[in-house]
């Protein structure tokens, strides 16, 4: 099929960035939507242009690194998918197709589609783990966990990092990522000794990042390529007023330390 | 060739006791004195992310580097299947010692097995450790541990999480390092990705990056450096790899003087997506645990398969009797878990007689209908939902109602950095963990070990076999002002230059595909001394193109993509001459090394123990000049030598 791009180009972070325009032509329907754009690139390439740079690595839907907006949605067309995982038969003949990078207040953009999502390593890092050294751990069956409670907790853990749903979102919020974590190990009993700081923790780092506050668009749970649903919203919202409110009579040992009151 | 440079250092005493052993007897560091060591972990797979997090819980300063933009997103995180481990929650007869012998077995006799004993052993503290950790495994009803089946096993002894394993697995590691990264103990680098090995009066003392951003080119000095840099299965350039994957950190630390280890040992996995055209950037994995409920079959004829490829007739229509399940047939005792490497030779022999079923004619099925029929399709959905909706979405069509198409593919690499019992190089300081060293899976890996020794590695081993090196040497006693630091600096800043400065006509990826191609085609699933010398008098040829005829646009001091891909080609395209030279040598066949000259008569693997029962390391000795093959003998104590039969 014969298509044309807009494509999203930008130098640095400090430039100015515009759309520019793209020919694609012979693209086969069985191709990637990155196989597209290793084809355009590659033309690009053979006139002696500068490819468009967009992040990717595992090309199977699961490393979380590719984003893209395709025609204004994350991820593209095509429910429960990253970009990698677009195949070209989604696409018509003659089709104009606009590619822009992800766009939040923070995931800044790098070049072309790179942005930087390391704002979400920050989350994780304020509090998105239980604090077990290697060796230390007890008997792996010595704690059974009911099997839907496993489920839950992997239904959530199964979030991929993208940060779709930042940017599918019109407050750029990151609730949906930040409760995929909080649920993860809320559910689990290995999450327990820890689960106030947590979630305390977690949603003070998101607010200091510059994301915004959930008002009910669902647009995040719509593009997620891991179908996290927006209950875990919920359960953000519940652990964080239940962590809270707690707080006030059984303050957290070194709430102070941390800054989450 | 000689014998002499390379020490195993394995340990005196029963087999079941030199770890134990070796443990007591090392010198330990003691506590208040690990925050004067510096580390630098290259890589943050399950290897690497568990080695930093747990050197740094032991006080440990750590320097960690990867190329992705986040440690959670390396390429562990696409293993699908599960992990192994000696528990033996199945009552079915697993041990430590049955897991160590199918290991050993599956490697075709062709690994170290005092290395293999101690994954064994270590195995059943991967899984208490991760699921402390909060990775949700699969369970069963009464909320204990679910297990399944792999290749090679007649055990189950395999812990899952859906189809997402090395995901969770990773994701637990990943937050080991962000705990520690917190902590102030850790120290990460993501987009930096490492291009050269620094070594210092024969120590190995630091690296030098480069920024992926930014472009800028520094250096980092440390008491040791541990590469957990993965394998090298895209010199193929199709392979199940990420794309990022690379070469880079294990040959430029071959070049420095660490000896490369069976090179020619890589795994073609048997049940991959097959390729569809040429603009094809990857190929993708369906898990092995499919084929715990997925049947393989080909046509039995030639015009059926004919049929099917042309369109004119759908595989659920092919009689009973027309189908070949050959490696029920062929196997009968171990029947659709076959290894991996007799499986993928199986499929390529079908193929090769003209029964493929995929238009190219390289497919065979794997089919479901029978479990679907035994067990429901909810049942199927539930153990590979996830896997199936992949299959739809790459091939549009539905697994459910029609037999999947698979072909093998490249997917790990069995050879990499020769390591000591300590997993440490012969480089003294340097270290190597995970895919990117050699040690524990021979000439095959199974199925769910690649986890099990990227963990086993970083969390359990290391953590006690660094202390023996760094009881030997002054901390900090090398810094980045060392006139070495400054020349090697100066060397990946020239090379960057080079690429830059070419302006040739070809694409990076052209050379990668044109590459890939050649060695699939003379050393892949099948290799004879015809074809690798061939494929050894093409690739210099190929390689000086690339030096005389590369376009790489733009500059060194920004983001570029091409740059980066340009650097990590240049070296696929030495390697890949070192592996067909490995591959020559190894005059046998034994597990994913299928030489053609070698084989019984009913087309197995024919080894040649009494010459080859080795490890082959080789040494590099410059540009001009070939490499000089070290052997390592593997001497087996606890196991006899066998023809390795699943019949």
């Amino acid at each position: 099929m014969n298509l044309k791009l807009k494509v999203w180009r930008q130098e640095n972070s400090s430039a100015t960035g515009r759309f520019e325009q793209y020919d694609a032509p012979g693209i086969p329907d069985d191709a990637s939507f990155l196989e597209m754009l290793d084809i355009v690139n590659e033309k690009i390439l053979e006139k002696g242009g500068d490819p468009i740079a967009f992040d990717h690595d595992c090309r199977e839907g699961i490393c979380g690194m590719c984003s893209l907006v395709i025609n204004g949605t994350p991820h593209g067309p095509g429910r429960a998918t990253t970009t990698c995982q677009v195949y070209m038969r989604h696409f018509r003949d003659g089709d104009t197709i606009t590619i822009e990078p992800f766009r939040a207040k923070p995931f800044p953009i790098l070049r072309d589609l790179v942005v930087d999502r390391s704002a979400f390593d920050r989350i994780q890092q304020s509090g998105g783990f239980i604090n077990v050294r290697s060796g230390s751990a007890p008997e792996a069956n010595a704690i059974p966990i009911p099997k839907n409670k496993a489920d839950l907790a992997m239904d959530a853990a199964a979030c991929i990092g993208c940060g779709a749903c930042v940017a599918a979102c019109p407050n750029a919020s990151a609730m949906l990522f930040v409760g995929a974590k909080v649920s993860h190990f809320a559910l689990l009993p290995q999450g327990q000794p820890e689960r106030r700081k947590r979630v305390l923790s977690m949603v003070a780092k998101m607010d200091e990042e510059g994301f915004g506050n959930c008002t009910n668009h669902y647009e995040c749970e719509a593009v997620c390529p891991a179908e996290i649903k927006v209950d875990v919203i919920s359960r953000l919202n519940r652990e964080y007023l239940a962590a809270s409110t707690l707080s006030l009579i059984e303050p957290l040992p070194n709430a102070a330390a941390e800054g989450v009151a | 060739m000689t014998n002499g440079k390379l020490d195993s250092k394995v340990p005196p005493g029963p087999l079941e006791k030199k770890w134990q052993e070796h443990c007591f007897n090392s010198k330990l560091i003691a506590p208040n004195n690990r925050r004067r060591f510096e580390i630098i972990v290259v890589g943050s797979g399950l290897a690497g992310a568990s080695a930093a997090a747990t050197l740094s819980e032991q006080g440990y300063r750590v320097k960690c580097f990867c190329y992705q933009d986040s440690p959670r997103r390396a390429h562990s995180i696409a293993a699908q299947g599960g992990i192994n481990a000696a528990k033996n929650y199945q009552n079915d007869g697993d041990s430590v010692y049955r897991l160590f012998y199918d290991t050993i077995k599956g490697g075709d006799f062709r690994a170290r097995e005092a290395n293999v004993h101690r994954l064994a052993e270590v195995s059943v503290n991967i899984i208490d450790q991760c699921v402390a950790q909060g990775v949700p495994f699969a369970r069963e009803y009464g909320g204990l541990l679910a297990n399944r089946s792999f290749g090679g096993a007649q055990v189950s002894r395999t812990f899952y999480a859906r189809g997402q394993t090395g995901q969770q697995l990773l994701l637990g590691a990943y937050s080991a390092l962000v705990k520690e990264i917190k902590n102030g103990g850790v120290q990460m680098f993501p987009r930096t990705e490492m291009l050269d090995l620094v070594v210092v009066d024969g120590h190995a003392k630091g690296i030098v990056v480069r920024n992926m951003v930014t472009g800028e080119i520094s250096s980092h000095a440390a008491d040791a450096v541990l590469l957990c840099t993965g394998g090298y299965g895209n010199v193929f350039y199709l392979s199940t790899n990420a794309k990022g994957c690379n070469v880079t950190a294990t040959y430029r630390a071959y070049k420095r003087g660490a000896y490369f280890a069976n090179p020619c040992f890589t795994q073609i996995h048997p049940t991959c997506i097959p390729v569809s055209g040429d603009y094809q950037s990857k190929l993708t994995l369906m898990s092995e645990s499919l084929r715990n409920d997925g049947r393989v079959w080909a046509p039995k004829s030639r015009e059926t398969a004919a049929r099917i490829r042309e369109g004119k007739m759908s595989p659920v229509d092919v009689p009973e009797e027309e189908r070949d399940y050959y490696l029920e047939r062929k196997y009968p005792s171990y029947g659709n878990l076959a290894p991996r490497d007799i499986s993928s030779r199986a499929a390529k022999e079908a193929c090769d007689d003209g029964r493929g079923v995929a238009p190219t004619g390289l497919g065979v099925f794997l089919d479901f209908s029978d479990s679907i029929k035994r067990l429901g399709e909810h049942v199927i959905r539930e153990r590979y939902g996830n896997l199936f909706l992949m299959y739809e979405n790459i091939t549009g069509q539905n697994g459910y109602k029609t037999p999947m198409m698979i072909y093998p593919a490249v997917h790990y690499t069995m050879g990499g950095l020769w390591v000591d019992y300590n997993l440490m190089s012969n480089i003294p300081g340097l270290f190597v963990l995970g895919e990117a060293n050699f040690s524990d899976h021979g000439a095959n890996r199974l199925g769910a070990s690649a986890l099990m020794q990227g963990l086993a590695d970083g969390y359990f081993v290391i953590p006690h076999t660094l202390p023996v090196y760094l009881a030997t040497i002054k901390p900090g006693s090398v810094t980045v002002k060392n006139p070495e630091f400054e020349s090697v600096r100066f060397e990946v800043a020239d090379r960057t230059r080079r690429l830059l400065s070419i302006k040739g006509k070809r694409t990076v990826d052209s050379f990668h595909r044109e590459l890939g191609m050649l060695v699939w085609d003379k050393c892949g699933m099948a290799r004879d001394k015809a074809g690798l010398e061939e494929a050894i008098s093409r690739i210099p040829a190929l390689r000086e193109e690339f030096w005389k005829n590369i376009f790489v646009p733009g500059q060194g001091e920004q983001l570029n993509q091409s740059l980066e891909k340009a650097g990590r080609v240049a070296d696929f395209l030495e390697f890949a001459e070192l592996m067909c030279r490995d591959a020559l040598a190894r005059e046998e066949s034994c597990g994913g090394h299928f030489r053609t000259e070698y084989q019984t008569p009913d087309g197995e693997a024919l080894r040649d123990d009494d010459h080859f029962a080795h490890v082959s390391a080789w040494e590099y000795t410059g540009e001009d000049t070939p490499p000089v093959l070290h052997k390592e003998q593997l001497k087996f104590e606890s196991v006899s030598l066998q023809t390795r039969s699943y019949k």
